[in-house]
């Protein structure tokens, strides 16, 4: 490994620009640049020095900021693309064909190319998480690969340069034959401006700012934090979120929390009315309709003290009640459960007589509940009812057999056996909403339909994120790191006198050039060295006076 | 009067102020022979001083609303929308205070102007706010994440100074046509003004029933002649005519009609202009924009981002995945407006980190910032009306 003398003397490393100590240009890159990148103070980093194993290669294809700024625009147009068509779990399905199915009904030929190219979950696919996590990578390696000799280049600056570095940064200028010391003075003002400033036999350096640098690196870590975290959420029990329908009066375990249990005292459900709101709602009350006002479900929470028994409270103890309101979930240990959807009014029961068509004669009443019908309810006197079959969601006859689409009550039916004494063998008929059929011929007796019970439903949704503590602290070093490197920056101002009367002054600034350039006004203004010349600049026509530039 | 009406009167004074200060600055930037001298700095400050009466005004609105309403005027499209014209002129007031640029009032004035009267042709009454909104924790998002959008904003209106300043306006290029087209997409905003004002009094709203995607049957109610009807629409307002073109069901053809109407409008307003002016929009405003410095236009472009990009980080996705947590139990559910804040974001990162690492600056970092600008418009306007969410407000 060789490395590089400079014609001062210092040894840098191996693919440094500009020499450590006096800021020589080394390269032959850099002597012919007229100005100095100063970026990395042309310290030496690994991904510009070695590209022969394979390690060298990925470590130069991630620390690329290309490449990271491609990963970037990846990422970016993906995420568009998702968001052309709702994404799958925004659509009504349950499952990939129901939702395919959607797709097609909704959005035509577009919709099922869209879904099946798997666009509909373009966030979960194994690309769209790998591109995140090469973001990931290529962070953290471009950091590393320029903090340390950013870090090593800073702290040990040299107050004396050599006239090629001065003259080589942006904002330069040179006077000769000047007689009057021009260090302390100047020395005096930057000071007024808070600069630190060393000085060494004719020269000085002023410095401000020069935290701003690591700016970037404390923002990438705090994003590093945060995709770390993230990703945590794949470890078992550090992430729950799970969703559950609970009818009014119910109780049930509460998913992803074993052990404990959950009742539903009632949902309720308000909107706002005109009689008493305020009044300046009245003009969007009457355009819009109804406005909902509150949304809640009131829940009770117990504590199963066997795991195994579901459903019997006479085993649970009473933890907490509370409401769960939307923006105001219910939380207990490190879960909350949030009110997500409702139904209203489903049915919940519904009550019948049994009745002898003719007379109109009633034998009693009995009520069948709708999740837990009993097989048979008896009247006394010999009159009985049997429920022979329950269909709680009745779309109609297939091949002779009545269907039901699921559990839930919403269109009940039953097939049931009414015994009574006067009839040997029991009529049977099938009872509908608003119907009876009688499939085996005339009857003499009928269910007749009395009343029906409803209840509201509450959609909550569960969730327990360990993960959080470490994405807060994340966001906030993401924060810090991005306002330590925007609301501040860093300024450098070099000066040198020789013997002979020669000043020559350079000044540079990772960012907001007008506001050194406004230093450099007032710290020149009153002496014969001219303002410092913006080298990049053509216009450079600015003049500054007192009060015209904050920064 | 009512609370809400002296609220109205303020943000009335508040327009009017910002387009007398426009001619202020328009007059600082033509009388100098110099981006600083002597009289640049007296229209300059009576401009400045107008707008900083006319920010007050427009305070004075958001204050006396939010009072009356009981809630930060900030939850439907009008308020959201005036909000952010508020705060263009907010940034602008700071950036102006740092530099003092009289082009920068020129340009960044009538472009809250246009945004603030956009605004106003949404209703404008006040709702009660429902359930998901009454947070204050959304306030608090919305609110900041604006704030940075309006500063990021003017880095948009920087680069645009720049580049009307720049490109070759006699020759035949890319950049000639598209700054044009940044032009002419101007005027359109200003044919959507025009044409929703000259319809609210001269077209009584006609009312169509229609068949929606799920085959429902629906009402819809036109406040634009139907250039385009709803999937199987029937005229139920007596008398009114059949909409031109008929439209599959999942376009919504009321909608495209106000577009339509804007694009006609504001291309008539745009052919006008030309020829009255026998000239290029581009070319007419390139003058006001010559005497400034082009290295410091583009500084303050980037210090507009450099400024704007943490505060909109904060707002748009530090606070907005706290309320997201809050409000249904999870940080971040790619909602498209969800996921238009990360776009924007993942922008102006890689605005910052070409500018910083491959050295675009001057005319890509200005093209840039324009792009920047209209993915955020994209977000504020295009994402609620076409895209619908869980955000969309109206
Ligand atoms: C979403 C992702 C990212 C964000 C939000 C982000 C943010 C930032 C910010 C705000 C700066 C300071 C810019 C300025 O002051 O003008 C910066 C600098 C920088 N970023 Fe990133 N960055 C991201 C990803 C990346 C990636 C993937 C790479 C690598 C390939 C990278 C490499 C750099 C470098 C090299 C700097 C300059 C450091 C210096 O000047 O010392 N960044 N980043």
């Amino acid at each position: 490994m060789k490395s590089l003398e400079c014609k001062c003397g210092h040894i840098n490393p191996v693919g440094t620009q500009l020499c450590e100590s006096c800021g020589r240009p080394l390269t032959e890159e850099a002597i012919n640049k007229p100005l100095a990148d100063m970026r990395y103070e042309g310290s030496a980093r690994r991904s510009q020095t070695y590209n022969k194993t394979i390690i060298d290669k990925v470590w130069n294809f991630f620390s690329s900021v290309k490449v990271g700024m491609w990963i970037i625009v990846a990422i970016l147009v993906a995420a568009a693309i998702g968001t052309i068509l709702p994404q799958v779990f925004y659509v009504p399905a349950n499952n990939a064909t129901e939702a395919a199915a959607y797709y097609e009904r909704i959005y035509g030929t577009f919709g099922k190319i869209y879904n099946d190219l798997g666009l509909s979950d373009l966030y979960s696919s194994w690309w769209f998480q790998g591109l995140i996590g090469m973001l990931g990578i290529s962070l953290i390696i471009a950091s590393l690969d320029r903090v340390i000799p950013l870090y090593k280049s800073l702290k040990k600056q040299k107050v004396k340069r050599h006239s090629s570095f001065l003259q080589r940064q942006r904002l330069y200028t040179k006077a000769e034959n000047v007689t009057e010391d021009v260090l302390t003075p100047a020395e005096k003002k930057l000071k007024e401006l808070k600069y630190n400033v060393r000085r060494e036999d004719g020269a000085l350096l002023a410095e401000k700012g020069r935290f701003s640098r690591w700016g970037p690196y404390v923002n990438h870590l705090g994003l590093i934090i945060f995709l770390g975290g993230v990703m945590l959420r794949a470890i078992p029990g550090v992430y729950v979120d799970e969703q559950l329908w609970i009818r009014e009066g119910e109780t049930l375990a509460v998913p992803g929390a074993s052990g404990y249990f959950i009742q539903n005292n009632g949902f309720e459900f308000d909107v706002y009315d005109k009689e008493s709101s305020d009044e300046v709602f009245s003009d969007a009350i009457d355009r819009v309709g109804t406005i909902a006002s509150n949304y809640q479900t009131n829940l009770t929470l117990f504590e199963g003290a066997n795991q195994e028994v579901v459903g019997d409270p006479g085993e649970l103890e009473e933890i907490k009640s509370g409401p769960t309101i939307v923006n105001k979930p219910f939380k207990f240990d490190s879960y909350n459960i949030y009110q997500i959807d409702f139904r209203l009014d489903e049915l919940k029961a519904m009550t019948f007589n049994l009745e002898n068509k003719e007379s109109g004669e009633q034998f009693g009443e009995f009520t069948i509940d709708l999740i837990e019908p009993e097989p048979e309810y008896d009247l006394g006197d010999g009159y009985k009812v049997e429920l022979v079959d329950y269909y709680a969601d009745f779309t109609g006859f297939e091949n002779g057999e009545p269907q039901s689409k699921s559990p839930i009550p919403n269109n009940p039916a039953f097939l049931v056996r009414m015994y009574t004494p006067d009839k040997p063998e029991p009529e049977t008929s099938f009872v509908l909403i608003r119907e009876t059929i009688e499939p085996f011929g005339e009857n003499d007796y009928k269910l007749k339909f009395q009343a029906a019970e409803t209840r509201d439903i509450s959609g909550l949704t569960v969730r327990k994120d360990l993960t959080l503590p470490i994405l807060m602290i994340g966001g906030l070093i993401f924060m810090i790191g991005v306002a330590q490197g925007s609301y501040w920056n860093h300024r450098r101002i070099w000066i040198q006198q020789t013997a002979t009367g020669d000043v020559s002054i350079a000044g540079h600034t990772n960012k907001n050039w007008n506001s050194v350039k406004k230093d450099l006004y007032y710290v020149t203004k009153d002496t014969k060295v001219p303002r410092p010349k913006d080298q990049q600049d053509p216009e450079d026509d600015l003049d500054f006076e007192e009060g015209d530039e904050t920064s | 009067m009512t609370l809400i009406e002296w609220s109205s009167s303020a943000l009335f004074v508040a327009f009017v102020a910002y387009l007398v200060a426009t001619i202020f600055f328009g007059g600082a930037v033509k009388s100098s022979t110099h981006e600083k001298t002597a009289t640049n700095k007296r229209w300059g400050m009576y401009g400045f001083t107008v707008t900083i009466i006319g920010f007050i005004a427009n305070l004075t609105y958001f204050i006396t609303r939010w009072i009356a309403a009981g809630h930060a005027p900030v939850s439907n499209l009008f308020e959201f929308t005036a909000a952010f014209g508020m705060m263009i002129v907010g940034a602008f007031i700071l950036i102006y205070s740092m530099y003092r640029i009289a082009a920068l009032g020129l340009f960044a004035l009538p472009i809250a102007v246009i945004i603030i009267a956009y605004a106003s042709m949404f209703p404008t009454d006040v709702s009660p706010l429902i359930p998901a909104l009454q947070s204050y924790w959304l306030t608090i998002h919305v609110i900041t994440a604006a704030l940075g959008e309006a500063i990021l904003a003017i880095s948009a209106v920087a680069g645009l100074i720049w580049l009307l300043k720049n490109i070759d306006m006699t020759k035949k290029s890319k950049q000639r046509f598209w700054i044009e087209a940044v032009m002419y997409v101007l005027i359109l905003v200003v044919g959507f003004i025009v044409s929703t004002t000259i319809f609210s009094v001269a077209y009584e709203p006609v009312e169509y029933s229609y068949v929606d995607v799920e085959g429902a049957e629906q009402t819809i109610e036109y406040t634009k002649p139907a250039l385009f009807g709803m999937n199987e629409s029937t005229v139920i307002t007596e008398g009114a005519m059949q909409p031109l073109i008929e439209m599959p069901a999942l376009v919504n053809a009321k909608k495209l009609t106000t577009v339509v109407w804007s694009i006609l409008i504001g291309s008539v307003l745009y052919i006008l202009l030309r020829l009255i002016l026998r000239k290029r929009l581009a070319e007419v405003v390139q003058p006001f924009t010559k005497k400034t410095n082009s290295q410091l236009l583009d500084e303050i472009g980037y210090r507009s981002v450099l400024i704007g990009f943490p505060v909109f980080s904060l707002g748009a996705l530090i606070f907005a995945m706290i309320w997201a947590h809050e409000a249904w139990g999870r940080f971040w559910g790619w909602d498209p407006k969800e996921v238009w804040a990360l776009i924007t974001f993942l922008f102006y990162a890689v605005y910052l980190h070409l500018r910083l690492t491959k050295g675009w600056q001057g005319e890509k970092s200005a093209w840039l910032a324009l792009i920047g600008f209209i993915i955020i418009m994209f977000n504020l306007i295009a994402v609620n009306l076409i895209i619908a969410g869980l955000h969309s407000y109206a």
